[in-house]
């Protein structure tokens, strides 16, 4: 299928000084954004506006001021032909519990204009690639909280939209659930073809998931910016070994050895278990390989070794002049202002 | 179609599970039929709905229930007419509604709330307008959904007598025509339900309100309007008779059917309003339906997302 799958510069999200005030509130301030194909995450606190800008770029809310396209269609005055090509996933429960996964997700489709037999077909390819299969016949009312959220993904994918609109996906699910969850958007789009938009008021999830984020706070943009840009430009491993008999401060053994190798470390200052943590530099494939041997030759244990990107946080927190923060300690809430 | 690219470092130990579940996303290229055939589904959806079909078993008691209640009694005249030979049936065709209005009444205050109260409660609302209808197309497919349901369960009855009535053999052309009239007189009597049933259930998500709120809208009118008109009828001005009967949606079917269809008035003393009386009562008939419609346009409106 000719589809565009890469994060090129096509746009699919296009605003220009988009504005929405309610009598009290202003919810969104002159916001001016492109985002492109991919999947792209839109940050901000409860509040910050995130969800305005969801329903009027589904036309279902006028602006204020300020235009809006999605998919080169005009918010303003092409909202069914979006909503035809757009998915949408609510934040808040929306199924009904006494019918089957199988049935909704079949009865949303014929909602998105898919005929009968393509409704049937798309629901069962739908439901099995988030996941679901013997329990689609059984009655939504006795899933879980996880199924629940699939159930929501794929109606708003069972259409093959462009684009989804998620709305907190990961909202009240258990760390697993929320990894699970993310890998899905994840292959939403590197399996589906599928751009993605998905809000969150945790910086900390998204930038795993996304190549692009996008962050409000009180309707204003407050950063727009590639993920790759700031967290891949250096891979740091956070490597934290076991104590043995033989060597009683495993951390330093490792350090003395490496070093010994010509392979720079640092320790982990203000990261959770800092003194039994160092920070090396992947130069490559190698790097892991000489870190495991190292180890295995002085017999102790390997407790972790995981990539550790730069957090975005950071350099938001850097962007804001809140240079006060430690570097590397997590922060995942972006709501200084709300 | 996405093509599954060999990773760099095959995990061969996971490979075949990975085959089995993954058969790759296919995308869809087949026709996107638009926003007047999601009215159509919503449509069918609505109307199977309201008779308990592509839901649970439980939901389906309730309306069977009603539909055999509204038949049982047809079927026992139209057997007693072919039995006695009997020259006509014992109740006309429009009167057969107003015996039965407790029935309907029942059904309208069931399915209402189960038309538009479960879409709010469980707020699937917002997944409805998230796709290309409008609160138009929705606010139609359900009062549409409703009000033929209704007509379904008035109808059957009346087709019932009508079949029975030409096994007996009673006069063609004067069944035809009292059939056609009765047709007329409860597809009215659906329509106004329907829209007095539904704006009442959209107010709330709750269904036990829903329901208390359509039996008590639709008993208590009636109740009211009856007593008055009995008291009107005592006291010698049955002239205010008619005018009463503009109170409830009951009484208005039937004055529009006395002053127009050909039937006789259930109002105590019988009587029939006069032309502009019937003209009246068609006039409010109208305008309650149309306020009906504006009403769950304006509801729908807001809820949005």
């Amino acid at each position: 299928m000719a589809r565009v799958t890469t994060v090129e510069d096509v746009t699919v999200i296009a605003t220009e000084s988009l504005s929405k005030r309610f009598p009290r509130v202003t919810a969104l301030d002159r916001l001016s954004v492109d985002i492109g194909a991919g999947v792209t995450g839109l940050v901000g606190a409860n509040g910050a506006g995130k969800s305005t800008l969801i329903k009027i770029l589904l036309g279902l809310s006028p602006a204020t001021e300020g235009r809006a396209e999605v998919l080169g269609h005009d918010v303003a005055t092409e909202g069914a032909a979006i909503r035809e090509r757009v998915g949408y996933m609510p934040e808040h429960d929306c199924l009904p519990p006494d019918v089957s996964a199988t049935e909704f997700v079949v009865h949303m489709a014929r909602m998105s204009g898919l005929p009968p037999t393509a409704a049937r077909e798309r629901t069962a390819d739908t439901l099995r690639h988030v996941g679901l299969y013997e329990e689609r016949y059984r009655p939504i009312g006795g899933y879980s909280t996880g199924m629940k959220q699939r159930v929501k993904l794929a109606q708003a994918l069972v259409h093959d939209p462009q684009l989804v609109f998620l709305d907190e996906p990961t909202n009240g699910l258990d760390p697993v659930g929320r990894d699970e969850m993310l890998g899905l958007i994840r292959r939403v789009h590197s399996d589906f073809g599928i751009s993605v938009l998905v809000t969150s008021h945790l910086l900390g999830e998204l930038e795993r998931t996304c190549d692009h984020v996008v962050v409000i706070d009180g309707g204003k943009l407050l950063r727009s910016s590639s993920t790759t840009d700031f967290t891949q430009t250096t891979t740091t491993l956070a490597v934290e070994v076991t104590d043995s008999d033989e060597h009683p401060d495993g951390t330093r053994a490792v350090r003395d050895a490496l070093h010994a190798r010509g392979v720079p470390t640092e320790d982990g200052t203000g990261l959770p278990g800092a003194g039994h943590v160092l920070l090396l530099t992947a130069q490559g494939e190698e790097t892991y390989d000489l870190v495991r041997d190292v180890i295995a030759d002085l017999g102790l244990g390997l407790v972790r070794m995981e990539q550790r990107r730069h957090h975005i946080s950071e350099v938001f927190r850097n962007g804001e002049q809140h240079g006060d923060e430690r570097d590397g300690q997590r922060k995942e809430a972006v709501g200084h202002g709300g | 179609m996405a093509v599954e690219r060999p990773l760099p470092t095959p995990v061969t130990s996971t490979g075949d599970q990975t085959r089995i579940h993954n058969i790759g996303y296919r995308s869809y290229d087949g026709p996107r039929l638009g926003r007047a055939y999601a009215r159509r589904s919503l449509y069918s959806q609505s109307l199977r709905g309201a008779y308990g079909l592509g839901r649970s078993a439980k939901s389906k008691v309730l309306p069977m229930l009603l539909f055999v209640v509204m038949c049982v009694p047809a079927a026992i005249m139209v057997a007693v007419a072919v039995a006695t030979k009997a020259k006509d049936l014992p109740v006309d065709y429009t009167r057969y509604a107003i015996i039965m209005q407790a029935v309907i009444s029942l059904y309208v205050a069931s399915q209402a709330p189960q038309a538009v109260s479960r879409d709010l409660r469980f707020k699937t609302v917002p997944l409805y307008f998230s796709r290309p209808i409008e609160t138009a197309d929705y606010v139609r497919a359900k009062y549409a959904a409703l009000a033929s349901a209704l007509f379904i369960l008035t109808a059957a009855p009346l087709l019932v007598l009508y079949v029975g009535a030409l096994l007996a053999k009673l006069d063609f052309a004067d069944q035809t025509k009292g059939f056609a009239e009765g047709l007329v007189s409860v597809a009215l009597l659906s329509l106004l339900f329907a829209g007095i049933g539904l704006v009442i259930a959209a107010v709330t998500p709750r269904r036990g309100f829903g329901i208390a709120a359509v039996i008590a809208v639709l008993v208590i009118s009636y109740g009211a309007v009856s007593t008055l008109q009995a008291i009107a009828d005592v006291q010698d001005s049955s002239g205010a008779i008619p005018w009463i009967g503009l109170f409830s949606p009951i009484t208005l079917i039937d004055g529009v059917q006395s002053a127009f269809l050909g039937a006789t008035s259930a109002a105590p003393g019988g009587v029939a309003p006069g032309t502009g009386a019937g003209i009246v009562h068609v006039l409010v008939v109208a305008g309650l339906v149309a306020a009906a419609y504006g009403l769950l346009l304006r509801r729908y409106r807001k809820v949005g997302l």
